[in-house]
């Protein structure tokens, strides 16, 4: 069967037999990873966060199976006003977020709250694919071809780490930055943009962080100096990893994480406790696990016919590996402490959405895999 | 065309490889680092996560007093020798618990139910084994200790109330915490920890607790304690003390006049506002409550009908009955509806409409002025007063006489309660019906619907004697401290003052046979008020059958007996309400407790003696002016 004998799959039934179960099952077996964690951190008790946790997580594969039916145009057809509505949700943040920990993420519409930054993730993801899809190839290097990507990153990530949302920015900054790489910016524009990156950088860090936020860059560098102040976290949370040896002390039996010296078990640090109950054999279990999704979503933006698909399958991945990545060196003492979640396995209800959402685009990518929607396609043209 | 899309996507897929490369090398990343962590130094980290287990010790606070107005320990700490079990240091937990049995005799229930607790608790938490026990068990087992391993003796501290019962309600209690409080707070979760769960325990936690330490200690493999490293410790910071304005022996005085009944009693220093007493019988033992009370002692504290874990001096709703009588006159005389010298007939019953109000003396009293009227208790005379007020102007002044206000006396929320002025507006909200004439009389002698605890008839009888905005409070106040004008007309005090010394100290007074003579005091008089809350009205037929007093219905039947009063009636500084639930009338059960208490904080004195923390208060304002 050669590619060109693809056809799109039409009905429901001929796209549910087209869904790739491989990868759905890869999800499950994460997310129950997530449940079983989330029973030790109340020393084996549902309430409160196992039993919220599989609520969720079963609403959200109901969601992801419902995105993954929408064929491309109709993403292509949002993908724009997505991108807009989000960032009028996130300039609303600015003006009328609630604060919570010093920090102003949500926005309270009646009794929802939403965290529109998760929103934007997937938004921009779908924004800058339905943007390089619509683009003549021979301008993507071109500077008017780029500056408006640039904007369209900038703005988020400017108005996200104003929040202050340190972890969120740098997310969907890399993601976007990915993107355009992925697009075929030359390695010319690249290697300029490098070093004009590293000069913002520096300016970053000197001028524009604040003190607290600095401190935690740095501390993560150099734990051991202050191990009561703003290094304890990592300083026991490398203990707590490091005393679990090859195979952890058991389930329910984490010292670190039941005497409490594990700081944010149920969400930040959750693969800490994992790395301490179940030990090396455990954390490599879970990081292959994401490493085979990981690969999944490569292979299948790779069957996939139309730009748009393949980035929006390669964006996604790509946020979905920066989440990992982030909490995985973040707990380990790589990374300093940002604030990001593991995905699916973390407590938290807005992220959980936010990834079982861009799993489903995913998904849909590789059941429409074959569909080449034209340019400036949409829902209406 | 179709080439240059063949080239865009082999560009994209040579981009997805070097990204999936790099993707690759950070996840290596991670594994290496997650080798280097959990394999090659594995060993350092299990030991900084065994010191992390051992080598602080929390070390709770020393919980503060709770003290008398004269430094009498209402609550203190005694030592409590207790043992611990450390399952992961004691292998087989049956058997470690059969080893100690034969030094410590443990019944199979509770040796059962140790078992199922240590299964449920980490294995590297201690779990209380046995506490409270006598120096010479504990001094035995310290002694065997080498062939008990896992067993963990420690010396804490308990709380413990040397006034038990008399105190009961004042100092509440403290317990365990309970486990979703306790939640993720190590304090609060160490074995023994407890916090204030009732009365002033809860009121003050906060000043009572103190905050927790941490002992440096070396252990060896098996948890025992090497040395203390105090130096590099940080030492736990003791409670402070709490001083309460309340006065034991007063307190004693009370609880004992009223340890039949089902009663209250609360008196205050009108001077400040202090609380004096605060008491309400039964009381009960807060001792039992501390190291967790069995099932069925709760159950039969929860299901005896006179209450006692029920603090009735500022919880209990009554009808004030007439004790209102005097708060009812100075309205009348405020508002100018009748002069004091303005005669009433009383024929002991009164028509309204096709309604028959009675008099309690069904003879009636004939033509009464309000000296008589509050001297006799006429109802007659107050359902005409009460008339010519209406509803609102009485619900005024009951308002300025602190009924209906929920005090902030320095006990917890659940343990005040607001009681009830009515109005028309509340009826018509609340029973959606019109107020009635009916209603007013009702109110005028205090039954119906107003409702009010003994703390705030006592409120009410401080504001009635000195026309001051008398504010109750457990705490101390500072010396010279003093409350503010209700506005009240001074002869209009004058006059009820007059009328209440008239019930105690003038032949004819509804409490003048009971108490004479009066207070008892040399040279000192007592004012008061008698008051009767009917709970039951006794049927025709039931008088039929020959049930025609009080004592022939059963106590929950009967009618509560009230009485308010203050001394010495020249110089007014200590007021009293005492409630007995079911007590037939106020002049039978109320007046002589009510006289005991005030006859007791005359001869003492206990506002003006200078002993304890008030001394130490006025010397450190002597020496400021």
């Amino acid at each position: 069967m050669g590619v060109f004998s693809q056809s799109v799959p039409r009905g429901l039934r001929e796209k549910l037999y087209e869904i790739n179960w491989a990868f759905v099952l890869l999800i499950i077996l994460i997310g129950l990873i997530g449940v079983g964690m989330l029973y030790s951190v109340e020393g084996g008790a549902w309430d409160p966060y196992a039993s919220r946790h599989s609520v969720r997580f079963a609403a959200g594969l109901a969601v992801m199976l419902g995105v993954a039916m929408a064929p491309p145009r109709f993403w292509m057809g949002v993908a724009y006003p997505a991108y807009i509505g989000a960032l009028v949700l996130l300039i609303g943040v600015e003006l009328f977020g609630v604060t919570a920990m010093g920090a102003k993420r949500w926005l309270e519409l009646g009794p929802i709250r939403m965290q529109p930054s998760e929103i934007m993730k997937i938004a921009l993801v779908l924004a800058l694919a339905r943007y390089y899809h619509d683009l003549a190839a021979e301008r993507v290097s071109s500077l008017a071809g780029l500056i408006l990507p640039l904007i369209m990153i900038a703005v988020p990530v400017l108005l996200v780490s104003r929040q202050p949302d340190l972890g969120t920015a740098v997310l969907i900054g890399a993601t976007g930055m990915i993107m355009v790489f992925l697009a075929g910016l030359s390695w010319r524009v690249i290697g300029v943009g490098a070093v004009f990156g590293a000069v913002g950088a520096w300016g970053v860090l000197t001028y524009a962080l604040k003190d607290y936020q600095r401190d935690r860059i740095f501390t993560f560098l150099d734990p051991e100096a202050d191990p009561l102040g703003s290094g304890y976290q990592i300083l026991q949370s490398k203990i707590a990893l490091g005393s679990g040896g090859l195979t952890g002390k058991g389930y329910m039996q984490g010292s670190q994480a039941h005497l409490n010296y594990l700081p944010e078990k149920q969400t930040d640090f959750i693969f800490t406790m994992l790395g301490e109950e179940f030990g090396f054999v455990g954390c490599m279990v879970v990081l292959g696990l994401y490493a085979m999704l990981l690969a999944n979503c490569v292979m299948i933006a790779g069957s996939c016919k139309s730009t748009f698909l393949r980035l929006v399958v390669m964006g996604v991945a790509s946020t979905f590996a920066f989440y990992v990545f982030i909490n995985a060196g973040m707990v380990m003492g790589l990374f300093p402490v940002v604030g990001v979640p593991l995905p699916m396995i973390s407590y938290g209800g807005s992220v959980m959405l936010t990834v079982l959402f861009g799993l489903g685009l995913i998904l849909g990518a590789h059941v429409h895999r074959g569909a080449e929607p034209p340019k400036g396609a949409g829902l209406f043209g | 065309m179709r080439r240059d899309k063949q080239e865009a996507q082999a560009q994209f897929n040579r981009r997805v490889l070097l990204l999936g490369a790099g993707g690759a090398l950070m996840f290596g990343g991670l594994g290496a680092r997650l080798y280097s962590l959990q394999i090659l130094e594995q060993e350092r980290y299990r030991t900084l996560s065994d010191s992390n287990q051992f080598s602080f010790r929390l070390q709770p606070p020393v919980r503060g007093r709770i003290l008398d107005r004269a430094g009498e320990a209402l609550a203190e700490n005694r030592d409590n020798y207790r043992l611990f079990i450390v399952p992961e240091q004691a292998g087989d937990p049956v058997r470690a618990l059969e080893r100690l049995a034969r030094h410590l005799p443990m019944t199979e229930g509770r040796m059962e139910r140790l078992l199922t607790q240590i299964a449920r608790t980490p294995r590297f938490q201690p779990v209380t084994v046995a506490e409270d026990l006598d120096w010479e068990t504990f001094a035995r087992i310290n002694l065997h200790l080498p062939e008990l391993p896992g067993i963990l003796p420690d010396v804490g501290e308990v709380r413990t109330y040397p006034h038990a019962q008399t105190m009961a309600h004042v100092t509440g209690y403290v317990q365990v915490a309970p486990p979703e409080m306790a939640r993720g707070d190590r304090l609060l979760l160490h074995p023994g920890f407890r916090i204030g769960r009732s009365g002033a325990e809860i009121a003050n936690e906060d000043r009572l607790r103190g905050s927790a330490g941490q002992l440096k200690v070396e252990v060896n493999a098996f948890g025992r304690v090497i040395r203390e490293l105090p130096d590099q410790s940080v030492p736990s910071r003791p409670g402070s003390d709490v001083h309460l304005s309340v006065d034991l022996r007063a307190q004693r005085v009370a609880m004992q006049a009223l340890s039949q009944e089902a009663a209250a009693a609360v008196a205050l220093d009108m001077v400040n506002g202090e609380i004096l007493v605060l008491a309400s019988t039964p009381g009960f033992d807060p001792n039992a409550f501390v190291l967790g009370i069995g099932q069925a002692e709760f159950n039969s504290l929860n299901s005896n009908p006179y209450r006692p874990l029920f603090n009735k001096a500022t919880t209990g709703l009554y009808a004030p009955a007439s004790t209102i009588k005097g708060l009812i006159s100075m309205a009348a005389l405020e508002h100018g509806v009748i002069s004091p010298n303005e005669r009433i007939h009383c024929s002991g019953r009164v028509q309204l409409g096709n309604r028959t109000f009675h008099c309690w003396r069904r003879e009636g009293h004939g033509s009464v002025h309000m000296h008589d009227a509050m001297k006799v208790s006429c109802d007659t005379y107050f359902y005409e007063v009460a008339r010519r007020l209406g509803v609102e102007r009485i619900r005024e002044t009951a308002l300025r006489c602190g009924l209906g206000h929920l005090f902030d006396i320095g006990l917890p929320v659940p343990e005040r309660a607001a009681g009830l002025v009515p109005s028309a507006a509340w009826k018509r909200a609340r029973r959606g019906q019109p107020w009635t004439t009916g209603d007013t009389f009702n109110t005028g002698i205090g039954q119906g619907y107003m409702l009010a605890s003994p703390l705030q008839l006592a409120v009410m009888t401080a504001r009635l004697a000195t026309g001051r905005a008398v504010t109750p409070t457990l705490n101390l106040r500072p010396p010279g401290f003093s409350f503010d004008s209700l506005g009240f007309d001074e002869g209009h005090v004058e006059t009820v003052h007059r009328a209440m010394s008239g019930v105690v100290n003038e032949p004819g007074g509804t409490a003048y046979w009971t108490l004479r003579p009066g207070l008892g005091v040399e040279g000192v008089q007592m004012c008061g008020k008698t008051g009767t809350a009917q709970v039951y009205s006794i049927t025709p037929e039931e008088r039929a059958r020959g049930v025609r007093s009080q004592d022939d219905l059963p106590w929950r039947l009967r009618n509560h007996g009230l009485f308010i009063g203050y001394a010495p009636a020249d110089n007014p500084r200590y007021a009293v309400a005492v409630v007995v639930e079911h007590g037939m009338g106020g002049t039978r059960t109320a007046a002589r407790p009510a006289r005991d208490i005030l006859r007791d904080l005359v001869t003492r004195d206990p506002a003006t003696r200078e002993t304890g923390p008030l001394a130490a208060l006025s010397a450190a304002s002597g020496t400021g002016s």
